[in-house]
């Protein structure tokens, strides 16, 4: 019996044709993502129902059925929301009780903000090592700048409120708190006992009271304490307690990270003959710290929200703001309202910092999993 | 918290009273150059900002007054906002020269506390609104309704008392804020909401429909709110003390602030406008204020019944009648005592 040659083979190539439409494109990704099993189809169409459900009801409050006119409440006559506060008090939202013909120094300084920020936060920046100096510098011109003093016309901190003085708090709080974070985790690692119970003791107690009672003393009790001719300024003690607060907290993520070091990384510093210091700012806080973002990054959130107990001290944040503006009687009963916009802000400054964290990540991860 | 709280107070208290009783609170608010006055962070009527970013309302006018009637300029205030839990500590520990904050005027505020209740500003007292369409027409027959409450606060305890005294049953809906309060019975999760009667009155107004609202006839509690100041400075309680009944006294006799000026220039034909304005006597001096004292108070923001109807009264947004805070010559309990 003669075998006859079969060919399972193909002589020549065939021609290149596109993926089926169901495993690629929008349809593909709907199947994949959406629809690949009974369960997930099931939720998907929940899903689909409960947005077809919120989102007109909530594009018909806030937009379409909204009144953006008027003097006072009485004016918004729609079922909708009334944002026609919005062009009156807007101003006080944003800058409190700020002198209002000098509110151009705060917008002044949020832009300088900007060439301060850039050299610190990204690569690439022209000019960047000129721009250091000014960053170093920005602190003081923004104090000058905010406050006043030579040539400009002072402005009591107390009239500081509003979106400008959750971002004076959370900023200040934020460029303090890593440093003296830092200094804490290590000298809680540190070989030096006093060294070692002082921090120790700091970052427990601080970590051990909720923040709102850390300005509850330092606004009451401490007056009691001092002198009655010495007073400190409110927004000092707001800006040292929330420091206070938030480095407690960061030392502790940075501990974090100094745990995940292997030994080998301490020991091959030391045998280059490294001391401490150069130790700790050329080896081990360079790999601890990019562990830390994810974590360093949640704590500048949380303080930056913390920021709006400052009501308990009395001064007035963007959320203070809101309440006082719901007890006029123009405006009364408008919370959410307030509150919606209020959120609108802090998401925009939260969802940020997020976001460039992730992009810090992405940049400094060097140790290529793959 | 509460009784860890009472007790700071009261060894805060102690230490300042302690230290506050030979210093002049009168010399020391000349030498600041301004009077700091502690008011709510946001109370409708009372104390809130303006569109200028101005504190307005019931509480700072009284502040306003009182700057007048130290400094003879209604504008050298310092305006400290608390709130209910730091106003005490606030007034003890010398943040403040005097509070007046909606504050209910207590036995233990005023002896345990040490400080000094200077007048009554305003009378409250908690009351119920309520749906029309319920049909109820007293807070009597609210027997079953579920009732929103704020929770920790006085009106929490008014309310158990009142219907324990009426032996009716209710149904507690437990809410933080005032705020939520108003949501929660707009949303109807309960039958009537319960807070201070101007507090309603307030909350009236915001409701799409304010008519359909009653707000029922009993009031079950006493809140009468008044400015108070540190114990043991009594000078400085006098003062705050009078410019609260020249306002008053200046309704009663038909003083205002647009014929202030002129009842002051010389001797009128009542000797008790001439003694409160200064044109006879030496009340000022008394005081340790100037002969003016009491012109300029009333020329800060009116008298007593211009206040309230500029910041509470029918033409307001609030439209609060005088109703127990009329003079005592027009059916209401305002009485202050003579000008002599």
């Amino acid at each position: 019996m003669t075998a006859r040659p079969f060919h399972r083979s193909q002589a020549e190539m065939l021609p290149e044709r596109a993926a089926p439409v169901t495993t690629a494109g929008p349809v593909g990704w709907l199947r994949a993502n959406l629809f690949s099993s009974w369960s997930n189809t099931a939720f998907t169409l929940i899903a689909l129902y409960l947005l077809w459900l919120i989102v007109p009801a909530i594009a018909d409050w806030a937009f379409f059925n909204a009144d953006t006119a008027g003097d006072d409440r009485f004016a918004c006559k729609s079922s909708g929301a009334c944002w026609a506060w919005v062009d009156q008090r807007i101003g006080q939202f944003l800058y409190g009780f700020y002198t209002a013909d000098q509110t151009w120094r705060v917008d002044l300084a949020v832009i300088l903000l900007i060439p301060a920020l850039a050299p610190l936060l990204f690569e690439g920046v022209p000019f960047a090592r000129q721009l250091r100096w000014f960053s170093l510098a920005y602190p003081v011109v923004a104090t000058f700048l905010l406050v006043g003093g030579i040539g400009l016309e002072g402005i009591p901190t107390d009239k500081f409120g509003g979106f400008m003085l959750n971002l004076t708090v959370g900023l200040a709080g934020i460029v303090l708190s890593l440093p003296i974070g830092i200094l804490l985790a290590l000298g809680r690692r540190s070989r030096l006992p006093i060294i070692r119970i002082l921090c120790v003791g700091f970052i427990e107690i601080v970590r051990g009271v909720p923040l709102i009672t850390l300005l509850f003393v330092s606004n009451i009790i401490l007056p009691i304490f001092l002198p009655p001719d010495v007073t400190v300024d409110s927004l000092i003690r707001v800006i040292v307690m929330v420091t206070a607060f938030a480095s407690a907290y960061m030392a502790e993520v940075i501990r974090g990270g100094l745990q995940a070091i292997p030994r080998g990384q301490y020991e091959a510093a030391q045998a280059l003959g490294l001391r401490y210091w150069p130790m700790m700012f050329l080896v081990v806080l360079p790999q601890a710290l990019k562990i830390s973002i994810p974590g360093i990054v949640n704590t500048f959130i949380g303080l930056f929200k913390d920021t709006t107990l400052v009501i308990i001290i009395g001064l007035f944040d963007i959320l203070g703001i809101g309440n006082a503006m719901v007890s006029n009687p123009d405006w009364l009963g408008l919370a959410t309202e307030a509150y919606v916009f209020i959120a609108f802000f802090f998401f925009i400054a939260c969802f940020s910092m997020s976001r460039y964290s992730i992009h810090l990540e992405k940049r400094l991860d060097t140790e290529r999993r793959d | 918290m509460k009784a860890i709280l009472k007790g700071a107070f009261a060894a805060a208290a102690a230490l300042l009273v302690a230290g506050a009783a030979h210093a002049a609170t009168l010399d020391d608010i000349k030498k600041a150059g301004v009077l700091k006055c502690g008011i709510n962070t946001g109370l409708p009527g009372f104390a809130y900002t303006d569109d200028n970013g101005k504190w307005t309302g019931f509480d700072v006018a009284y502040c306003r007054a009182l700057s007048a009637a130290v400094f003879g300029d209604p504008d050298k205030v310092k305006y400290v906002n608390l709130t209910g839990k730091n106003r005490f500590p606030a007034l003890a520990s010398g943040e403040i020269d005097v509070l007046s904050r909606n504050t209910t005027w207590t036995f233990s505020r005023d002896v345990d506390l040490g400080f000094t209740f200077i007048g009554v500003a305003y009378y409250d007292g908690q009351g119920f609104i309520g749906r029309k369409a319920m049909g109820v027409k007293s807070a009597k027959e609210l027997d079953g309704a579920s009732v929103c409450i704020q929770t920790g606060t006085t009106t929490e305890l008014n309310l158990a008392d009142f219907f324990r005294v009426n032996k009716i049953k209710y149904e507690p809906v437990p809410i933080e804020t005032n705020e939520e309060a108003r949501k929660a019975y707009v949303a109807e999760r309960c039958d009537v909401y319960t807070t201070d009667a101007s507090g309603l009155a307030a909350t009236k107004t915001t409701f799409a429909k304010p008519s359909d609202h009653m707000v029922f006839p009993e009031i079950i509690s006493k809140e009468p709110l008044g400015p108070l100041v540190r114990q043991g400075d009594d000078q400085w309680a006098d003062i705050a003390r009078w410019t609260l009944n020249a306002l008053i006294n200046a309704e009663e006799y038909g003083v205002t602030a647009a014929n202030v000026d002129k009842l002051a220039a010389k001797a009128t034909d009542n000797p008790e406008v001439n003694r409160m304005l200064g044109t006879e006597g030496s009340l000022g001096a008394m005081l340790g204020l100037r002969k003016t004292w009491a012109v300029d108070a009333i020329k800060a923001e009116g008298n007593y019944a211009e206040i309230f109807e500029r910041y509470l009264g029918t033409k307001t947004p609030l439209g609060l009648a005088r109703g127990l805070n009329a003079l005592y010559t027009n059916g209401g309990i305002l009485y202050a005592p003579p000008m002599r």
